[in-house]
C-alpha cells in the first residue's frame, strides 16, 4: 500500500514514524536476517542435493525443524514447512477432511477464524462436507458449550484459532483439545498470533495439528510451518518431488526456513518478557483511548494477545481514520468495508455482534517489541484530534460531539 | 489505498465542509451500514446555488468525492449542477481506484436529492434523471 502525505510525498517507516500494525507483519529481526544471509549466498546448495552445499542446506534445514519443534513442545518429525499460514491452514483442513471423509464429513470451526481457515471450509461444502459455524460472544470467546453441543458422529475435524488476529482474543485452547480427544475429533489451531505471546504446548493442550506463519515472529514472509502430530491421517496437498518426507513437494525454501528456526527460537524463548512490556504498553494505551468519548474495546478486556488493542469510535470511518494518521506518520489497521478489496466489513467484528453502524470505526493497534511508551503516547496524543476532526465531518455525530 | 495526490488534498483539506443553517434544500445519501453518508446542504437564490456545505461519513474518496463536487456545483444554476456526473468528480480528482468509484456515485445522488428537496419546498416537480 503505498500512501501520499498531504504533500504527495510517498511516506516510508523511518524514524518519525510508529508502526503499530505487528499482527499484519512484522519486520524481520537483525538476528534472523543475520542467518539468512549464508543461505541466500554461498550455501545455495538444493537440500535434495548429495553434494556438500546440498549437505549444508539440509542440515540447517534440520536444525531449524528443531528449533520449531522445541517452541511447540512437538517431535522434529512432526514439523513440515510450508508457504505460510495460508497454506498451513489449507493443507491441515482439506487434508483431514479428504484423508477422512469415509468417517464422515462434518467439520468444526468458529465464525471468526481466519479467512484462510473460513474461506477454506467454505469451499469443502462445495465438496460435500458439512461446516458448523460456532458463534462467538461478546468478547469473540468460544463457549465450550456450544462445541460440544455441535459434535456429531460424523464430525472428522474441529478448527479453532488460538488467538484472534482482529481483536486478540485468546480460545481456551487446551479445553477444546480435550473435548476433541475424548470424541476421537482431530483438532487444528491456527496459532499464527500467537507464537511468541502464548506459550504451546501441544502435547499438553491436545493439539493435533497447527499453523503459523513466520513473518507474524519477526521472521521472514512466505514461510510457515505445519505442525501434524504422528500417526494423524492427512493427505497432501502439494503433489511434486520428496521433500519434507514425501508430504510437501517442492524445493525447500531454505534462507526462509532458516530465518524462521531462529526468530521462533528468539520468540519462544523471550515470550515472558516480551508480554511483559506489552502488556504494560497495552494497559496504557486502551486506558487512554478510552478516555475518547464514545470509544468502546473490542475483544476480551483479559484474555487477549499482549499487542493487540482494538477500539470503536462512533460515528467515523476506520479508512478516513487510517489516512489521517498515516498523514503523522502512525501505521495500523481497521475493520472497516471502506478498506478492504471486498468491501465487507469485518466479519470478526459482527460475529461479536458489534453493531453494523459503528463496525467501520473500529481501529487496531498491534504492538511489537519495537513500540515504546513514547510512541504509545504519541498516538494518545494524536487521536483524539483525528477523531474530533472526523467527528466534525461526519453527519452521523449528534451536536454535543462536536467541536465545530 | 492508492489515491492520487488531489484525492489526497481534497481529503486532508476539505472545501465547504460543514453545514448551513436554513438552507434552502439538503440531501442525504448512502446509509451508515455500508460505511458512507453524504449529506449536502444547499443555499439557493434566483436558481443558483451561492452557498453549498457537505458532511461525510465515510472513506477517504468519499470525503474528497464531497468536496469536490461542492467545489464544481458552487455559484452554478440549478440545471448546470444536475448534470454534474459521477465521473466528472472521478475526473477532476485526477480518477479515483476503481473500487471507490461508488463514491463519486454517491456525491452526484446527493447533489440530486438536494436539488429535488428545494424543488419540493417551492411547490415544484422534483426532477428526474
Amino acid at each position: 500500500m503505498r500512501i501520499h502525505n498531504c504533500e504527495g510525498a510517498s511516506v516510508t517507516v523511518g524514524d518519525k514514524t510508529i508502526y503499530m500494525d505487528n499482527s499484519a507483519t512484522t519486520p524481520a529481526r537483525k538476528e534472523v536476517v543475520e542467518e539468512m544471509i549464508p543461505y541466500l549466498t554461498e550455501n545455495f546448495g538444493n537440500p535434495s542435493s548429495i553434494y556438500e552445499i546440498g549437505k549444508i542446506s539440509k542440515h540447517a534445514i534440520d536444525k531449524a525443524r528443531k528449533k520449531v519443534a522445541n517452541a511447540l513442545g512437538a517431535e522434529e518429525n512432526e514439523i513440515y514447512f510450508t508457504s505460510g499460514g495460508t497454506e498451513s491452514d489449507n493443507w491441515a483442513i482439506k487434508g483431514i477432511a479428504f484423508a477422512n471423509r469415509n468417517k464422515g464429513k462434518h467439520i468444526i470451526t468458529s465464525s471468526i477464524e481466519h479467512h484462510a481457515v473460513l474461506h477454506t471450509c467454505l469451499w469443502l461444502e462445495g465438496q460435500g462436507f458439512e461446516v458448523t459455524y460456532l458463534p462467538v460472544d461478546k468478547y469473540g470467546m468460544v463457549t465450550l458449550e456450544e462445541l460440544k453441543n455441535a459434535i456429531r458422529d460424523d464430525t472428522i475435524l474441529i478448527s479453532i484459532m488460538l488467538a484472534n488476529n482482529e481483536i486478540g482474543t485468546i480460545q481456551p485452547v487446551e479445553e477444546i483439545g480435550k473435548i476433541a480427544r475424548e470424541n476421537r475429533i482431530y483438532f487444528h489451531t491456527d496459532a499464527v498470533q500467537a507464537i511468541g505471546h502464548v506459550p504451546i504446548d501441544v502435547k499438553k493442550m491436545n493439539i493435533d495439528l497447527l499453523s503459523l506463519s513466520g513473518h507474524k515472529f519477526e521472521g521472514p514472509k512466505g514461510c510457515g510451518a505445519l505442525y501434524i502430530r504422528k500417526g494423524v491421517k492427512i493427505e497432501t496437498l502439494l503433489h511434486g518431488g520428496a521433500q519434507e518426507r514425501k508430504r510437501r513437494a517442492g524445493t525447500e525454501n531454505v534462507p526462509a526456513i532458516i530465518g524462521l528456526g531462529k526468530a521462533i527460537e528468539l520468540a519462544a524463548g523471550e515470550i515472558g518478557e516480551t508480554d511483559k512490556n506489552l502488556l504494560a504498553l497495552r494497559e496504557r494505551l486502551i486506558e487512554g483511548l478510552l478516555k475518547i468519548p464514545k470509544t468502546h474495546l473490542n475483544g476480551h478486556p483479559t484474555q487477549r494477545l499482549a499487542n493487540n488493542v482494538n477500539i470503536t469510535f462512533e460515528y467515523i470511518e476506520g479508512e478516513s481514520l487510517l489516512l489521517l494518521l498515516n498523514a503523522k506518520g502512525i501505521f495500523a489497521s481497521t475493520g472497516s468495508a471502506c478498506n478492504s478489496s471486498s468491501l465487507e466489513p469485518s466479519h470478526v467484528l459482527m460475529a461479536c455482534g458489534v453493531p453494523h453502524e459503528i463496525v467501520h470505526g473500529s481501529l487496531r493497534l498491534s504492538l511489537g517489541r519495537m513500540n515504546s511508551e513514547k510512541d504509545v503516547d504519541r498516538v494518545l496524543e494524536a487521536l483524539p484530534e483525528i477523531v474530533q476532526k472526523l467527528r466534525n465531518m461526519s453527519p452521523l455525530t449528534p451536536k454535543e460531539y462536536r467541536t465545530i | 489505498m492508492d489515491y492520487s495526490v488531489k484525492v489526497m488534498d481534497h481529503f486532508s483539506n476539505p472545501r465547504n465542509m460543514g453545514s448551513i443553517e436554513n438552507c434552502d434544500g439538503v440531501g442525504e445519501v448512502g446509509n451508515a451500514k455500508c460505511g458512507d453518508i453524504m449529506k449536502i446542504f444547499l443555499k439557493v437564490e434566483e436558481n443558483r446555488i451561492v452557498d453549498v456545505k457537505f458532511q461525510t461519513f465515510g472513506c477517504g474518496a468519499a470525503v474528497a468525492s464531497s468536496s469536490m463536487a461542492t467545489e464544481l456545483i458552487k455559484g452554478k444554476t440549478l440545471e448546470e449542477a444536475w448534470k454534474l456526473s459521477n465521473k466528472a468528480v472521478a475526473e477532476a480528482l485526477d480518477g479515483l481506484p476503481p473500487i471507490k468509484m461508488h463514491c463519486s456515485m454517491l456525491a452526484e445522488e446527493a447533489i440530486h436529492e438536494a436539488i429535488n428537496d428545494y424543488l419540493r419546498k417551492k411547490g415544484l416537480e422534483p426532477w428526474k434523471d
